[in-house]
């Protein structure tokens, strides 16, 4: 339960890179971009790869009749995601260390994994809502109305994962490095929740 | 495999019989297979080096590939240039101020990439204007014409443009002697009254800023071309000069009479000192200095009044002149600085002198008699040797750095290599025709990068598809890096290209400018904000402060000008992408477009004539919309009463 308890103290802390690290990357690349835009989503704001890609990227897309990618101020997400890490570390090294103190169960380590497990796909969800806004909800002056081949508007939502061909540009989302930091968090918290679970086994 | 050798030697054979009594055969060699592949750079790739040319009479500095040879920029020094409003907008025009005036036009030659020990390092590129002297200086992170100075008591400013091993100074030396100062007096009255004027400009080792040092007053010879000591010799610099009989005629004969001209060698870290301590004369001058400052987009000329002279003869031990046989041309010295070779244009031989050698002449005192002044050391006692080339002509000595030299013969057209020590000629190649100046990038330094030599020619002929009677000059390349050169490409060249500098890309690729940031303009007239465009009137001047991005003006409608009007369109780019420049152009305008780089502020005056409405539009191709981007200037009698305004999408 010792070695659990300590998994559970660290894996939590491994979510604090997200306030360095972006959670989510989206790269655009085309003919004439050779070397790609791209924007860095990070739980406190959107960031570009290249400093003046965001101002690029909207630019762009302006044609299509997307709006702006969004500042800090316009999506509530980015004051609340942070405070909501910020309580979920908290939490689980406070799990951790009652655990270490045999004053809580392995089951509360599964619990804390289930909770972040829950807002991740919260999380996920609420993204791919902006994602599919920010790509469907088009300025109707805009300066290029293209449809799909059987007539239908086209839309521009960026993959939640993965790559997309859109127009000239080839888009790929791909976790980054917070977002890789934060999983290989959970999973020591998971690995907390199986090991104090064997330790208790063994003890029966 | 077989198949292709078949094919290759079938189409030789058919190019042989198309070229059949078109001589040559020689020539041939640059369709083999290998030469094919070593200058073959595949799409997408990038060349291994950077090659500056000098455009000659076109006053602006081209930027090729090696080995491909394929043109990337022509970078706007001496001559106004309308594809981007160089010298036609109001920031550029103070560019090309000098003591004469506007001056739109140069002979542009002999670039020299900056050093630092010795080496090249790829932060600037100084030029010469050889007809109204002048030296400028390109910045090599913006590809730009930096600064401009014009440089004062010189005429023909041709053994310039080169630099010290560190930089510290940029040496200008006039080729026509002239009266200094300048002033009234019969031109049969030169000979011993005529000055010759070697400049040393200082460069600020941060900015690159260039002031004139001082300038040693020379007798009245021909001051052909120059290069610094290096290394042991590194605080010398040589000079050849020609009609040091000093004839104001028919020279091709009166200048031509001396066996030996002179290479003058100048001890510039003594006479730097001397000057440091107080010595030289003040003289009053006029001559402008032109500083192009990157972040408010803008030249400004400010007017100098005095120059610092220094008569030779007061600094003993710093001039000595080294006779030098048959009106030499190039001055060219090898990577170790013990070698200074004189190309003794009239001749078939070369003169090389040993740098250890004149300072043992020197330290012996074994002069052979002086010249104004000068003391004169004994041919034999310095030189080192002599190349019997069995060439005509030589004019212009390269290095490789494994010991080899390479000069080029203008007479016999070609380009012979000899081993420095044994003066053994090793190998020769052809060039097509009559070959001026030869550069191998970094060959004018310590560490040259002996992989290829550029050869460039004065006369072109049947080289390439014909064009009437005027056409491009042309160049080869050759694979250097064995025993014997490889013809391996032959391509055009834009102007006259009168030497040339060269380095390894890598050397430049990471500091090149992609754009100019918005938000360090300090233009006066920038507009930086999306809304801070408006237009301004004041009397008959109306200034319009303008933007641009993908793909519109800002304002694109302007109502209230009147003819006699002087406008002014300052225009700021907004993008900050990689290469999206927007143009502007307005019908009537009597000086060129603009391109304005991302986050550049460029002017035009436009000075409506007639009454009417009259576009602009932008004139380099920006976006799928850029056939859209343009707007209406309304232009009311000068006497009206017409409100100004200015709009964008009302």
């Amino acid at each position: 339960m010792k070695k659990a308890s300590i998994l559970m103290i660290v894996g939590p802390l491994f979510l604090l890179g997200l306030y360095v690290f972006p959670l989510w990357n989206i790269m655009l690349g085309a003919p004439q971009y050779p070397d790609p835009l791209g924007l860095n989503i990070h739980i406190n704001g959107l960031r570009g790869v290249s400093e003046f890609d965001i101002q690029n990227i909207d630019g762009l897309n302006h044609y299509i009749g997307m709006h702006t990618l969004p500042k800090v101020e316009d999506m509530w997400e980015f004051s609340t995601f942070p405070i909501i890490i910020g309580i979920m570390v908290g939490l689980g090294v406070l799990i951790g260390i009652l655990g270490f103190l045999g004053k809580l169960s392995y089951k509360w380590f599964l619990g804390w994994f289930a909770l972040m497990s829950l807002m991740g796909i919260l999380g996920m969800y609420d993204f791919n809502e902006w994602l599919v806004d920010y790509g469907t909800n088009l300025d109707p002056n805009a300066i290029m109305k293209l449809t799909n081949p059987d007539g239908t508007p086209m839309t521009y939502k960026p993959p939640l994962l993965g790559h997309v061909k859109m127009l000239n540009f080839d888009v790929t989302s791909l976790p980054a490095t917070g977002g890789w930091l934060m999983f290989l968090g959970m999973m020591l918290t998971l690995a907390a929740g199986y090991f104090g679970w064997k330790s208790k086994k063994n003890k029966t | 495999m077989k198949v292709k050798h078949h094919l290759i030697l079938t189409l030789g054979t058919a190019l042989l019989l198309v070229s059949c009594g078109q001589q040559n055969q020689s020539s041939n060699g640059a369709l083999s297979s290998s030469a094919a592949e070593k200058v073959y750079v595949a799409p997408g790739e990038q060349d291994e080096f950077y090659a500056f040319l000098s455009g000659g009479y076109s006053g602006n500095l081209t930027v090729y590939g090696l080995p491909s040879g394929r043109m990337f920029k022509e970078i706007p020094v001496f001559s106004q240039f309308p594809t981007s409003g160089y010298g036609y907008s109001e920031e550029t025009i103070p560019m090309l101020n000098t003591s004469h005036g506007f001056v739109p036009w140069d002979d542009l030659h002999h670039p020299d990439i900056s050093q630092t020990n010795g080496e090249l390092d790829g932060r600037w590129i100084f030029v010469n204007g050889n007809n109204t002297p002048r030296i400028a200086r390109v910045d090599l992170s913006t590809f730009e014409t930096a600064e401009i100075i014009e440089v004062p008591n010189s005429a023909g400013n041709h053994s310039s443009s080169f630099i010290t091993e560190n930089t510290e100074y940029v040496v200008a030396g006039t080729r026509f002697a002239v009266p200094v100062p300048q002033r009234d007096m019969s031109i049969s009255e030169y000979k011993g009254n005529f000055k010759g004027a070697l400049t040393f400009i200082s460069v600020d080792p941060e900015h690159g800023h260039m002031a004139i040092k001082f300038q040693l007053l020379m007798p009245g010879f021909n001051y052909d071309l120059s290069h610094p000591g290096r290394g042991k010799s590194h605080g010398w610099f040589f000079f050849t000069t020609y009609n040091t009989e000093e004839a104001n005629t028919l020279l091709e004969v009166n200048a031509s009479q001396n066996d030996k001209d002179f290479i003058a060698a100048i001890n510039w870290k003594k006479i730097e000192e001397y000057v440091n301590n107080g010595g030289g004369t003040k003289m009053p001058a006029n001559y402008a200095h032109n500083v192009y400052d990157e972040h408010s987009h803008t030249g400004t000329t400010t007017m100098k009044d005095e120059v610092l002279t220094v008569d030779p003869t007061k600094v003993p031990g710093a001039v000595f002149f080294l006779p030098t046989p048959k009106s030499p041309h190039g001055c060219d010295v090898d990577p170790t600085g013990q070698y200074i070779i004189g190309n003794g244009k009239l001749s078939a031989d070369l003169t090389v002198h040993s740098f250890d050698k004149m300072i043992a002449a020197i330290e012996g005192e074994k002069f052979d008699g002086e010249a104004y002044g000068i003391p004169i050391l004994k041919f034999e006692d310095v030189l080192a040797g002599q190349v019997k080339s069995g060439g005509l002509g030589p004019l212009h000595t390269e290095f490789d750095g494994k010991g080899n030299a390479y000069t080029t013969f203008f007479i016999s057209s070609e380009v012979v290599k000899w081993q420095l020590g044994t003066w053994e000629v090793i190998d020769r190649k052809p060039t097509y025709y009559s070959v001026g100046h030869l550069m191998i990038p970094g060959g004018n330094s310590r560490k040259p990068f002996g992989k290829y030599v550029v050869a460039m020619n004065k006369i072109t002929k049947d080289r390439y598809l014909p064009t009437g009677p005027e056409m491009e000059h042309s160049a080869q390349i050759y694979d250097i890096s064995g025993d014997k050169m490889e013809l391996i490409y032959d391509f055009p060249t834009h102007g006259e290209p009168h030497y040339a500098a060269g380095c390894p890309a890598d050397l430049l690729t990471a500091n090149s400018r992609k754009i100019y940031r918005l938000d360090e303009n300090r233009h006066p007239y920038a507009v930086t904000t999306a809304d801070g465009s408006k237009v301004v009137r004041d009397g008959n001047e109306v200034h319009v402060y303008m933007s641009t991005i993908r793909s519109h003006f800002t304002p694109d409608n302007i109502e209230g000008i009147k003819v006699g009007d002087k406008v002014y369109f300052h225009i700021t780019n907004h993008e900050q992408d990689f290469d999206v420049p927007h143009g502007f152009s307005i019908l009537g305008q009597n000086t060129s477009e603009l391109l304005i780089m991302p986050g550049q502020t460029k002017t035009s005056v436009w000075e409506p004539k007639q009454v009417g409405v009259w576009p602009f539009y932008c004139t380099d191709f920006c976006s799928a919309l850029h056939q859209e981007m343009q707007g209406y200037v309304r232009v009311s009698p000068a006497n009206s009463n017409i409100e100004l305004k200015w709009s964008l999408g009302e």
